[in-house]
């Protein structure tokens, strides 16, 4: 079958292409040269459409034990927004967590056909599988989270090579079947543990007499060392306590060069300036940013709803829980891999500190001046469900939009923030890097986030309006692989995509001790704890794609 | 995938569905089609395991048929009914994904045969939340364990020896000093007993009085004045010690199975205890446990809550989820006789059949199953973890473990048998 996309105005920033017409090929689900002789099967009429490669969100929470925590401490969210049944759906539910039905047709209904689960522990990746291959439609993957295990802290104090703990890292890559790797609160989910209550760059794991600078360096160099595409991503000590702007800029200098990506990067810029001791750090960290090449970030913004948060660090949830809106809240410490906090939180524009928590994230937006180390997140459902994204391009894009919205949060954060002073405005090119090249590059997916030749056939297209909000709510067409699985913003076919994954190589040595270990102190055998393929395959809809590791990494 | 296996049809570190704690150490032997549990084994694990091969044809008001005719006949049922009910839910991941799937496409109301007890914990989750842990922790953290109400080892017979008693753990030096306490109901044997021979103190009283000193044991781990002597029976300088070593503990765990919870208005105990252990938090660590896990039932809440956003009882007939804790109960809804129809879903124990009820049934159920009343349509189907692959998720909710196929039983799965009703709808 070739399908013909014809004149639609493509952003494709991989190739430099900002707005020019062309036509698409599409072939057996991958975008093609212009084919010589064939015979064309279907042709769409693109003529005045904006034409992008689906979207990709490199951070968001939606599949693992924490978001269905979060699903089961909210019923009430649910019944504010049923999903109904329809031939081709599933039921469901909407808003801040989302069945995983639901979440796979509102991502694609905004033109997304990816979403990467940040969060995966060891432990639960297996739950984190199982729930994302209930997610239609979209690709899935997910960064397994280390630096609060005990083995690692274990090796760490014992002073084991770098060497091992590679091997370690790439053997937990495998076995959760993960492309990434991520650190929470890095050994302060272990420490909180033991009691301690905060860890800050250079405090010490009281235990293993470690600290978060050690665990930063360890695991970003075993990252890189093994050819893991996408640096080690990190949620920084201290998350939204105001003044851990320092501790932000301190990870920063601690890298020394070192590939990083510090994620809801909003959450960690805050000074203590002003009457409320809570100010924007923005500034500083933008500037950070454009200096330090080594260095990408998302944002997490916030937005001004009801929301849930979910994370990994359970100290610095369990110190917020006096915040939860509606009051409950949950706390876990698992199995001596990490931890999670759930706690539900009501954004409110006439709260200072929250107000000035969107400004700061909105000041980062357009601050950072490299689109391609900056990515649109709010840390769904954290800062905001997902389904805030096309409001928040509005904000990015439109300036007398984003100063009319200013003028209506908590006058004393509208006056702390320079927002008001801020003239950029995103282009669709920018966008387009943000949510497609620059996600796809940093992950390493070489087939996806562009439109040349080869790519897989994930395609958004637009109607361009003024009100860039409604443009990118209701997409008039998203490809998935090539077929059409969205019209006019409403899904026309659910189609299941694959799980990306990168295979780092390791020693195979390292299960002598991580057996021996599984034996003493964990609850299962190191082989029932291993995913297998088969498991993400046999329900005979899911995939695995496995990426190459960078240049550079072991073969 | 068939676990590794030698010459002598051996199966080493098989994990279990039925114990709800994960055991994955057993040692089994298959000949042909029977198995028996040779290491390892329990008086949950053992007998579950080794429940002989029964039926492996389906019927019709009794009769031996074909799949397809069992499958036809049942698709004919709910398609008949206006308000099917899927009862039980004993099954795997991929089970509960057929019949959640299967429910959305009939309108049927979903409710898990423990999910009256299970709501004792959910109602605390959907109020108040809690701070819990996970069994990995109490192995290697746990110098306190608080079992609240429940006879443990009756419920989880190896829970001791593999969670408690352990030759090692990375944070204590000797885990035979752990501090075990009950409160409520009265050890039934002597797993709790410390390898040196140390027993567990036992604050004893009875069920009904378990309310009262579980808030009483609050007041005092908050410090409140309180002018009373005794409650329940336990003198009040008793509660006081524990409430003390609660607070002294490095990482005290509180256990409860609300299954052994059986009293009018038992989630306000849980959330007593829930908001206790949360209290505690503010100087020290301390989690709770909760326990079950049996029948894959936290396996059904699991699967339900991600596809849903609840963890049982979902009305799918007006279009969307309806959760409704109450009404939605298969009990409440036969009783009313909203429900005319009934798909009962048990593939771990051939015990856990059916309610009596005059509607038409159909059951889906573990080969061997007996009834008093033959349902109207029986397929046997094969138990998830020994005739076929699969997933069930542990008590503490984290940790699914990877089912596998012991044997060549020829019998179908929960999950095909399900797709295949949709199939012919």
């Amino acid at each position: 079958m070739l399908i013909k996309l014809t004149g639609g105005t493509v952003y494709d920033p991989k190739h430099e292409i900002n707005g020019e017409v062309r036509d698409l090929y599409i072939r057996d689900g991958r975008v093609i040269e212009q084919p010589s002789d064939s015979k064309i099967d279907q042709e769409y009429d693109l003529s005045g459409k904006v034409v992008m490669a689906g979207a990709i969100d490199m951070h968001t929470h939606i599949g693992g034990g924490k978001v269905n925590i979060a699903r089961m401490l909210l019923p009430e969210d649910h019944r504010a927004d049923p999903a109904c049944r329809s031939e081709l759906l599933r039921s469901g539910c909407g808003n801040a967590a989302p069945s995983t039905l639901t979440t796979g047709y509102r991502y694609a209904e905004m033109g997304y056909t990816a979403g990467f689960e940040p969060a995966m522990l060891p432990i639960n990746a297996r739950q984190a599988h199982m729930e994302m291959g209930d997610i239609p439609i979209l690709d899935k993957g997910g960064y397994v989270m280390l630096g609060s295990d005990d083995f690692l802290l274990r090796m760490m104090a014992a002073k084991k090579d770098q060497q091992a703990i590679n091997d370690y890292v790439a053997w937990t890559i495998h076995s959760a079947q993960a492309i990434g790797v991520k650190v929470v609160n890095p050994g302060g989910i272990n420490a909180f543990k033991f009691n301690q209550r905060t860890l800050d760059l250079d405090e010490k794991c009281a235990h293993y007499g470690v600290s978060p600078r050690d665990i930063l360096v360890c695991l970003a160099t075993a990252v890189k060392t093994l050819g893991v595409n996408h640096p080690l991503h990190v949620h920084g000590c201290n998350l939204g306590v105001p003044g851990n702007k320092d501790t932000t800029l301190n990870t920063i200098r601690a890298m020394d060069g070192l590939p990083l990506h510090l994620t809801h990067i909003q959450f960690h810029s805050y000074g203590t300036e002003g009457d409320f001791k809570f100010s924007s750090g923005a500034a500083e960290i933008a500037e950070a940013v454009n200096r330090n090449r080594n260095i990408s970030i998302d944002v997490g913004q916030i937005m001004f709803k009801q929301t849930v948060t979910a994370s990994g660090d359970n100290m610095r949830q369990f110190a917020n829980h006096h915040h939860a809106n509606p009051k409950k809240w949950v706390c876990m410490d698992i199995e001596c891999d990490a931890g999670c906090g759930v706690v539900p939180f009501k954004y409110r524009d006439k709260n200072f500190v929250n107000a000035l928590q969107w400004a700061i994230g909105l000041e980062i937006f357009l601050l950072v001046d490299d689109p391609w180390r900056i990515f649109l997140t709010t840390d769904h459902p954290n800062g905001a469900p997902f389904t805030s994204y096309p409001h928040l391009i509005r904000l990015l894009m439109d300036k007398s939009f984003r100063r009319d919205m200013l003028a209506t949060i908590h006058s004393d954060a509208a006056r702390a923030s320079t927002l008001a002073s801020i003239e950029r405005e995103y282009s669709l090119y920018e966008i387009a890097v943000m949510t497609r090249a620059g996600a796809a590059r940093i992950l390493g997916l070489s087939d996806r986030g562009h439109l040349g030749a080869g790519a897989a056939a994930d395609i958004t297209v637009y109607t361009e309006r003024d009100d860039k909000q409604k443009m990118f709510e209701k997409p008039d067409y998203v490809f998935k692989d090539g077929e059409l699985v969205v019209r006019n913003g409403e899904i026309v076919k659910v189609t299941w995509g694959t799980t990306h994954v990168i295979r780092p190589e390791f020693d195979p040595g390292i299960e002598k001790s991580l057996a021996d270990y599984f034996d003493r102190y964990m609850t299962m055998k190191l082989g029932n704890f291993k995913i297998h393929d088969d498991e993400i395959r046999e329900d005979g809809r899911g995939n695995l794609t496995v990426h190459p590791c960078r240049i550079g990494g072991p073969a | 995938m068939m676990t590794e296996t030698n010459e002598a049809g051996i199966f080493k570190q098989v994990p279990s569905p039925f114990c709800g704690v994960g055991t994955d150490d057993l040692t089994i032997k298959v000949e042909d089609t029977a198995i028996r549990v040779i290491e390892n084994g329990c008086a949950v694990n053992t007998p579950a395991f080794e429940q002989p091969l029964g039926d492996l044809k389906p019927r019709v008001v009794g009769k031996k048929v074909e799949l397809k005719d069992a499958v036809d006949k049942a698709a004919e049922i709910l398609r008949s009914a206006s308000l099917p009910l899927f009862g039980g839910l004993a099954t795997d991941v991929n089970g509960m994904r057929a019949a959640l799937s299967l429910a959305d496409k009939t309108g049927a109301i979903i409710d898990n045969m423990n999910f009256g007890a299970a709501l004792r914990n959910f109602l605390v989750v959907h109020d108040s939340g809690w701070v819990n842990t996970t069994l990995a922790e109490v192995k290697n953290r746990a110098d306190l364990l608080l079992v609240v109400g429940c006879d443990l080892e009756s419920l989880f017979p190896r829970f001791f020896e593999r969670y408690i008693w352990t030759a090692d753990s990375m944070f204590l030096d000797d885990t035979g000093k752990r501090q075990v306490i009950y409160l409520g109901k009265i050890p039934s044997g002597f797993a709790s007993k410390s390898p040196s021979g140390k027993a567990a103190k036992v604050l004893a009283c009875p069920d009904a009085d378990l309310p009262q000193v579980v808030a009483v044991l609050r007041a005092l781990v908050k410090g409140a004045p309180l002018n009373i002597t005794e409650v329940g029976g336990i003198s009040i300088t008793e509660l006081q010690r524990l409430a003390s070593q609660l607070k002294k503990a490095a990482y005290g765990v509180v256990t409860w199975a609300v299954s052994a919870l059986d009293f009018p208005q038992a989630e306000l105990t849980v959330q007593t205890l829930c908001e206790m252990i949360k209290e505690l938090n503010r100087s020290t660590r301390c989690s709770g446990l909760p326990l079950g896990g049996k029948e894959g039932d936290q396996t059904s809440f699991q699967v339900s809550g991600w596809q849903t956003g609840y963890p049982s009882r979902v009305d799918f007939s007006a279009g969307f989820p309806e959760y409704d804790p109450y009404l939605n109960s298969v009990e409440s809804r036969l009783a009313d006789g909203s429900g005319d129809a009934l798909l009962w879903i048990s593939t771990f124990n051939v015990e856990k059949t059916p309610p009596k009820t005059p509607v038409r049934k159909i059951v889906v159920g573990r080969s061997g199953m007996q009834f008093d009343r033959e349902p109207e349509v029986f397929i046997p189907v094969g138990t998830p973890g020994i005739d076929h692959c699969g997933h069930a998720y542990r008590t503490d909710n984290v940790v699914a473990v990877r089912l596998r196929k012991l044997r060549e039983s020829a019998l179908p799965s929960c999950s095909e048998v399900l797709s295949a009703i949709e199939q012919t709808l």
